[in-house]
């Protein structure tokens, strides 16, 4: 295909939308009034004298780490930061989404009053009033006249612990819904299932200062220097020590340039590599057998399903030199130490569960976890993407990561509650489903939260089909997110620094986010939000809540005797000893930063469960058509969907627009020169972006990153597969074509890069 | 070496996040402005990166060829920005550093540059960017802290063609390096390294075997 054709069908797709898309106004219209605008300038200007009128030690809201920090406060300003060096997880370390973080604090671009959807004219101001009544009226509309199911949440793994436990509860018992999940469903949900099934307890199983104990270290899927940047120091304190790194990754990332082993995987050959190590230890006899026998059960099938994987067919399978695999094998396996860390490399797959386990069995195999320097751990992703999972929020789950179709933690949680165990719902759909539900038109209402899905969901074309199908759709956001743009009714609520509450870190660490400063003047926290929506639909009396502090009490009461027990945690604790690990049964307990101490693990006869895993192709494996991989990821200045860190001037100058990463052999072949635009196309969409040709990447595999919206969002091509257990999407693999293109010039481009459009 | 703090840099340990770049913007005096800047060396054939603070030289050369004799030291050998009331702005000093160091602010016509955080380092803190440089590829540490705690030696000379250089700030060599050689070209004119050589460790191609 020519470029010009390319073009001139992009515009006619543009054209489609813009006909169908159900937005109030056209974009250039919401961007120019909402933004996103970069902020460049803190609050006063830079020119402001004087000293803060206090420092706020607190954390950084832009990844699964909580890295301390300290905010400056003047006259209810955040003004600035300074790093916080007593905070023993990162010791003042920080990435530049940290340094930068207060600038969305006093942003120009933040809401501060409700709105309502105005067709032509976009939004107008409403009251507080007529916005809670006018959503509480859509609600019991929907629910009166499609039953209570047809109403759904979606929220997310951002939000406090306090507030995924309103959420989770504000579903159960004022919606009566069974509909709630939330956007950790695109993030931890396969290394949180693979866990659970094989070790008994979903959650990181060793704290971070056993890596710098390990003799060898294997990161899996995890470009650590730019989604978990302060654990870089951790590795390299590892390899200080004398630890041999290793790196499996489609790219070399920053961490895999100086490890001792780069494995470059091909996507979605994850179980290559592990069942061909695996099968080496076996063959060597660098196996645990002492451990093997007393502390787990299913060893035999393991070696059964790993008996294929000669070197060879591991290559095979992992797209990469056996030889590779062994020598992963030789580092690995004789060592008296390890620690294995793997992120959404190998966990964002229809097959993400699999590959987790099979790292886990590799673990189980060589006896090391559960002691000093021996360990196991899924880097977090999202803020509280550990908390957020266990307090309620995920539509199988109740608070305590308890199950929601077990009766006796249905009781439990119904007597904290005060409600009849019958009243609460079962299992609800997760996020893929959810969406496709509302595609169907079987869910006809949804509220919203914390979660950006225009952006961050695969398919993106399909979800925004999904959004205009609804009836009535309210979303709950300090800024105007491109999915808030869909809405009926938007409600502006608190950042992290104006409300106050706790998250889990990526280690099971609990900790406190201070509230720095308080709201502005029209905007309400979410939890004010929730309990005056449950007023309104008669469940007032559940959710009489005066503070945070009071959620966090009754969140401790309904995750007692849980798996993620939070019973002796409290906010006191947390400041004087710099965080708490769950599970912490009482007062007197001092937490668990490790878990399965003496091989006993989290199952009711303590022994882990070995899970046989044999690979199985992608949802979408490249072919004739489409020859390319696909694999999406992040950048290390922006966070999930841009909503936050696209309206901070100097992380958008720092990486303003995103690329397509791809190989000089790929970029010689379709004629693409560094700088070129090209049109990443897969039978779902497209985008038009620049090339950046480089020789860090698998000549197969094309990478783009998904911070950015319309034309520049790459979601717009993924597939919408999941995994079977998890429900995870297939971010990181689809068939792919690249061809190159003209510089775009239609109204989407011509927006500024932090909006959509390419310079 | 004795037991004070001093400032090391670990090329091998640079992530490229910025963090250093961002965190130096936010110093109480700078308002906005980097005293320090990340280089991306090749990009097309490595993902290598180099934080690039003042070294500090012990005889300063952008000191020597100022004009206005703008650039001072401090007694403790902190090199300092060029002082705003003399500085011309002719740039002498941005062409003769061997570090590449001072940038010409055309915004305020005068040199600025990495003081090596003289305001928070006289009061006991850590330069912003070694505080939170996430993997501490920049560290402002004791000596005693960095043989401790880190494999190779710090070492603190230089040697352009026949020029020795003696800097405040430390790079971390691998052991038995007594210096660091940055030719780019032989006294005789040819270049220490052929230009256009592919460098293979980057190439994933290459680990595939695919070259």
């Amino acid at each position: 295909m020519d470029s010009g054709a390319s073009v001139s069908r992009a515009r006619s797709n543009l054209l489609h939308l813009t006909i169908m898309a159900k937005l109030p106004t056209d974009v250039p219209s919401l961007v120019d009034r909402f933004g996103p605008h970069p902020n460049r300038v803190p609050a006063g200007g830079w020119t402001a004298a004087g000293e803060p009128d206090r420092l706020v030690p607190t954390h950084c809201c832009f990844c699964g780490q909580q890295c301390g920090i300290q905010l400056k406060v003047r006259q209810n300003k955040v003004v600035g930061f300074e790093p916080w060096e007593e905070f023993p997880f990162n010791r003042g370390k920080l990435c530049p989404k940290g340094v930068k973080r207060y600038m969305q604090d006093e942003h120009p671009d933040r809401l501060r009053t409700p709105l309502e959807r105005r067709e032509g004219a976009g939004f107008v101001g409403t009251t507080w009033d007529a916005a809670l009544d006018r959503t509480a009226r859509e609600i019991r509309r929907i629910q009166e006249r499609h039953g209570r199911d047809a109403f759904a949440m979606l929220t997310g793994a951002s939000l406090t612990n306090e507030r995924a436990y309103l959420m989770g509860k504000f579903a159960r018992v004022a919606l009566g819904t069974p509909h709630i999940d939330y956007n950790g469903r695109l993030c931890m949900v396969s290394a949180a299932a693979a866990s659970k099934k094989m070790l008994g307890i979903d959650r990181a199983a060793s704290p971070w200062s056993d890596i710098p104990k390990a003799e060898v270290v294997l990161v899996a899927g995890a470009n650590v220097a730019e989604c978990a940047p302060i654990t870089t120091d951790y590795l390299w304190q590892a390899r200080e020590n004398g630890a041999r790194i290793i790196v499996i990754d489609p790219r070399l990332t920053p961490i895999a340039r100086t490890a001792d082993l780069f494995i470059p995987v091909r996507p979605g050959g994850d179980i290559g590599v592990f069942g061909g190590m695996l099968r080496v230890m076996i063959e060597r006899g660098w196996i645990d057998r002492a451990f093997i026998e007393a502390h787990t059960t299913g060893w035999a099938a393991v070696v059964e399903a790993v008996e294929p994987y000669t070197p060879e067919h591991a290559g095979a399978i992992a797209g990469v030199p056996p030889a590779l695999i062994v020598r992963a094998a030789e580092l690995w396996g004789p060592a008296k130490t390890s620690f294995l860390l793997h992120a959404r490399g190998i966990e964002h797959h229809s097959k993400g569960v699999d590959n987790c386990m099979a790292a886990i069995n590799l673990v189980l195999a060589s006896g090391r976890i559960g002691r000093e320097g021996c360990g196991y751990a899924m880097i977090t992703g999202q803020g509280n993407g550990q908390g957020g999972r266990e307090q309620g929020q995920k539509c199988d789950q109740l608070p305590g990561a308890r199950d929601i179709e077990n009766p006796v933690h249905r009781r439990h949680v119904a007597g904290v509650w005060g409600v009849d165990e019958a009243s609460l719902p079962g299992k609800g759909l997760s996020t893929i489903p959810l969406v496709e539900a509302i595609h169907e038109g079987r869910i006809k209402g949804l509220l919203l939260l914390c979660f950006n899905p225009v952006v961050s969901l695969p398919d993106g074309n399909f979800v925004r089909e999904a959004l205009e199908r609804l009836e009535f759709f309210v979303v709950i956001d300090f800024f105007m997110s491109e999915t808030a743009r869909y809405a009926d009714l938007v409600l502006p609520t608190a950042l992290m620094e104006e409300d106050e509450g706790t998250t889990t870190n990526v280690e099971g660490r609990v900790v406190h986010h201070r509230r720095a400063v308080a709201p502005p003047p029209g905007v309400r926290e979410d939890w004010r939000i929730a309990g005056d929506l449950a007023a309104r639909l008669g469940a007032g009396d559940k959710f009489q809540y005066r503070s945070p502090a009071e959620i966090f009490e009754e969140l401790r009461a309904a995750s007692k005797g849980g798996v993620a027990d939070y019973s002796g945690i409290t906010w006191e604790r947390i400041d004087r000893e710099f965080g708490v690990f769950w599970p912490c049964p009482s007062p007197d307990h001092p937490g668990t930063p490790r878990l399965y101490e003496g091989g006993r693990f989290g199952h009711p006869d303590g022994r882990a469960r070995f899970q046989p895993v044999t690979w199985r192709p992608a949802a979408e494996e490249p072919d004739d058509e489409y020859p390319l991989a696909l694999t999406t990821g992040r950048v290390v200045a922006h966070y999930l969907s841009g909503t936050q860190t696209l309206r901070i001037g100097a992380l958008v100058d720092q990486h303003p627009q995103p690329t397509c990463e791809m190989h000089p052999k790929l970029a010689d072949t379709l004629n693409v020169a560094d700088g070129d635009f090209v049109r990443v196309e897969t039978r779902r969409g497209h985008v038009t972006v620049r090339a950046q040709v480089v020789r860090t990447i698998r000549p197969d595999t094309i990478f783009v990153p998904y911070h950015w919206p319309h034309d520049r969002s790459i979601n717009n091509c993924t597939v919408r597969a999941i995994d079977p257990v998890s429900h995870i999407p297939e971010f990181k693999v689809c068939a792919a074509r690249v061809v190159k293109a003209a510089a775009p010039a239609d109204a989407l481009a011509a927006l500024a890069p932090e909006a959509g459009g390419v310079r | 070496m004795n037991g004070e703090p001093a400032f090391f840099i670990d090329h091998s340990r640079c992530i490229g996040c910025r963090a250093c770049v961002q965190a130096c913007e936010e110093c109480d005096t700078h308002r906005g402005h980097s005293m320090i800047h990340l280089e991306t060396i090749e990009r097309r054939d490595t993902i290598q990166t180099a934080p690039q603070v003042c070294m500090h030289c012990e005889d300063p050369i952008c000191a020597k060829v100022c004009p206005a004799d703008a650039i001072k030291m401090t007694p403790d050998g902190v090199v300092q920005s060029a002082l705003k009331p003399r500085c011309i702005g002719c740039s002498n000093c941005v062409l003769a550093c061997p570090f590449g160091v001072p940038k010409y602010a055309a915004e305020f016509d005068q040199m600025m540059k990495c003081d090596m955080c003289y305001d928070r380092t006289s009061a006991g803190k850590k330069p912003m960017c070694a505080t939170v440089c996430p993997s501490q590829a920049l560290a402002f540490v004791t000596p005693a802290e960095i043989e401790r705690t880190r494999r190779g030696a710090a070492v603190q000379e230089w040697r352009f063609g026949g020029e020795s250089v003696r800097t405040k700030v430390y790079v971390m060599a691998p052991a038995g390096v007594p210096a660091v050689h940055v030719d780019l070209v032989r006294r005789d004119g040819s270049p220490v390294a052929p230009r256009g050589r592919a460098p293979v460790a980057d190439d994933v191609a290459a680990i595939l075997g695919e070259l």
